[in-house]
């Protein structure tokens, strides 16, 4: 396995960020940091990645690992490239939230909660994601797709495909539906 | 059309950057406040606006400045509440994504009223995209003057920053906000202490809603008197609602605190009616925590009144009657929405929310969403519907945080205005089998059925 090591230039970001907090505080910079080591280590946060997170931030492991556990936007088991995750709270189910998710196992052949078997896309069902007003709605990375269709969710798919690339929280992917 | 006081240039070209901002008078609160007031005088102005706290408990704002204890020797803290999360509410991503100096701009009078050298905005990882233009607001504020050392050349200096949360509704809580901005689980804390006393790194710290410090920057600068006379009675100003569901026109608009509810959901400067002109069922108001409403108790009171959106009226009834403005999440349900379905829906939100900590919330939730689940699926008892009141009054009023509540509410609600719809669903297991089956055979209990 691949040395578990920030780059440089993420270092510097680290770094950067934990001076935003008061002297003796640097542990508050454990939720940003683990969003920036998700981001460079394949979308999750394996043990090897959070104990080295608790070496950056002096901080210990069970530390991170408790915090790692409690939010649902870190994932602790691995996903594929592309996270597709459908909000399917109330205000997405009244605009067709349960057809989309139906649509999408339907094209990917697997069930939300799992992975295809090349590895591209995983799909997970999330709660509310704040787009109550252009639903239904799913989230890749860190881009929204909105106002969803079946025509315009096999577009998506097509393109995040297309274009081969891990989605992640931290960079938009810059794809236009 | 109302007055609109936070989007009235939102779709100025260009209203992201400062250079636009500041020609549509942007950042004149800031000068305002640091040039011409003491702290205290802001902290005045708004206490004399009556703006009361928009992320959802709807606490006077300026009475929760006044709480901060400015005695003590530690850093004082302003923390911006970005976390939105209740389903249906989707206005602070609204403001911050399409105007977001005016955030930066109400986080800074507000940050010199409180005496912060450090504020911060916590914003749900969600909205990491938000994040960036915050960000890059904040450096064009820094480069202006309006940030860093001796802001425009006084001595009141401030370095505001963003810290993204990891995706839980409960952050949203002040406290476990706090936890979670101190690099924990968010996990609410026991109160008191207050955060005002004792909140972020155990310092006297405020936290705000987006929108109330957002509503900072029109009270200095039209004065907290002028403030208070827009709006109904005690619910003073603007209010961002977020509206979603069946309707034509779901958005955000902000409304002159007062505005007829048939109005909102009518009228095409809103809503713009109900999709296909299908029939009202009923509407949660403020969020999906506060009390469910059939379409005749939304649109007018029990005592027959036009219902108003604002804090009073909606909430005219008490929870027998009524509900709450909360955060202004106003989701609409038409006639081929399953009550029993949505409630299913929300309860699995909030059993999935739950951080655990108190026992009746971790447990009660995941037991209200199994029966609600068989309930749905065709698999319920006449006795599972009493099972569920019983279940939410245990938990209700017996947690650390409003979650529990936020959780009960919903459920207890549904049965007091919606019972026909769940013996139905008992009397009916086949038809109800079908995920779909309002939408095939629409269904509204006679009692509220509109006339």
């Amino acid at each position: 396995m691949a040395e578990v090591k920030f780059s440089a230039e993420t270092l510097l970001l680290v770094n950067k960020i934990i001076k935003r907090y008061p002297e003796g505080r640097h542990k508050s910079a454990l939720l940003p940091v683990l969003h920036l080591a998700q981001a460079e280590f394949d979308g999750w946060l394996s043990v090897p990645v959070m104990d080295y997170v608790a070496s950056v931030l002096t901080i210990k492991p069970i530390e991170v690992y408790e915090v790692a556990t409690f939010y649902s936007m870190f994932n602790t088991e691995p996903v594929g490239k592309c996270l597709l995750e459908v909000c399917h709270t109330g205000p997405c189910w009244l605009r067709g939230a349960d057809d989309l998710v139906a649509h999408l196992e339907n094209k990917l052949n697997i069930k939300a909660g799992e992975t295809t078997s090349d590895g591209m896309f995983t799909l997970k069902k999330v709660e509310c994601l704040g787009s109550c007003g252009s639903a239904p709605m799913l989230q890749c990375g860190a881009d929204y797709f909105e106002n969803l269709t079946t025509d315009r969710v096999d577009a998506l798919i097509e393109k995040l495909g297309a274009a081969n690339k891990r989605s992640t929280y931290m960079k938009s992917n810059q794809l236009q539906l | 059309m109302g007055k609109k006081l936070l989007l009235e240039h939102v779709n100025v070209a260009g209203i992201e950057t400062l250079e636009v901002y500041r020609k549509k008078g942007g950042y004149a609160s800031v000068e305002k406040a640091l040039k011409t007031m003491t702290p205290d005088a802001v902290t005045d102005e708004v206490k004399k606006s009556g703006l009361r706290g928009r992320g959802g408990a709807g606490f006077p704002a300026g009475m929760k400045w006044s709480f901060l204890d400015r005695k003590s020797d530690k850093p004082r803290y302003l923390v911006c509440n970005a976390d939105e999360s209740e389903p249906g509410t989707f206005k602070d991503r609204y403001l911050m994504e399409r105007i977001p100096h005016l955030l930066v701009e109400g986080m800074i009078t507000s940050s010199y009223a409180l005496g912060a050298k450090s504020s911060y905005i916590y914003i749900r990882g969600e909205y990491m995209y938000l994040l960036r233009i915050l960000e890059k607001a904040i450096d064009e504020a820094h480069t202006a003057g309006f940030l860093g050392k001796n802001i425009l050349g006084t001595n009141y200096s401030l370095d505001l920053y963003v810290h993204p949360g990891g995706g839980a509704y409960i952050c949203g809580e002040e406290t476990a906000l706090l936890e979670s901005l101190e690099g924990k689980r968010g996990n609410p804390r026991l109160k008191p202490p207050f955060p005002a006393v004792s909140g972020l790194y155990a310092s006297p710290t405020v936290v705000n809603n987006v929108e109330t410090i957002a509503a900072v920057v029109p009270i200095i600068l039209m004065g907290g008197e002028e403030y208070a006379k827009i709006g109904i009675g005690k619910s003073t100003g603007t209010k961002l609602i977020s509206a979603s569901g069946n309707i034509n026109k779901p958005g955000v608009y902000e409304i002159e605190l007062g505005v007829p509810v048939e109005e909102f959901i009518y009228s095409d400067e809103f809503c713009g009616g109900i999709q296909d002109g299908r029939k009202l069922k009923a509407v949660v108001a403020g969020g999906s925590s506060v009390p469910i409403l059939p379409a005749g108790l939304i649109l007018k009171t029990a005592k027959g009144e036009r219902r108003l959106i604002s804090y009073e009226s909606l909430s005219d009834g008490g929870f027998q009657t009524g509900t709450m403005l909360g955060s202004g999440g106003f989701i609409v349900f038409d006639e081929r929405a399953c009550i029993v379905r949505n409630l299913w829906n929300f309860t699995r939100f909030y059993h999935h929310e739950s951080c655990g900590q108190c026992s009746p919330c971790r447990e009660g939730t995941g037991w209200m969403e199994k029966v609600l689940h068989r309930l749905e699926h065709g698999h319920g008892q006449m006795e599972d519907i009493d099972l569920l009141v019983d279940v939410a009054k245990k938990i209700e009023g017996n947690t650390i945080c409003p979650l529990g509540d936020a959780a009960a509410w919903p459920v207890a609600s549904a049965i007091r205005h919606f019972r026909e719809e769940f013996e139905y669903h008992v009397k009916y297991p086949e038809k109800v089998k079908d995920p779909k089956h309002f939408e095939k055979e629409p269904f509204i209990s006679e009692k509220y059925a509109l006339a």
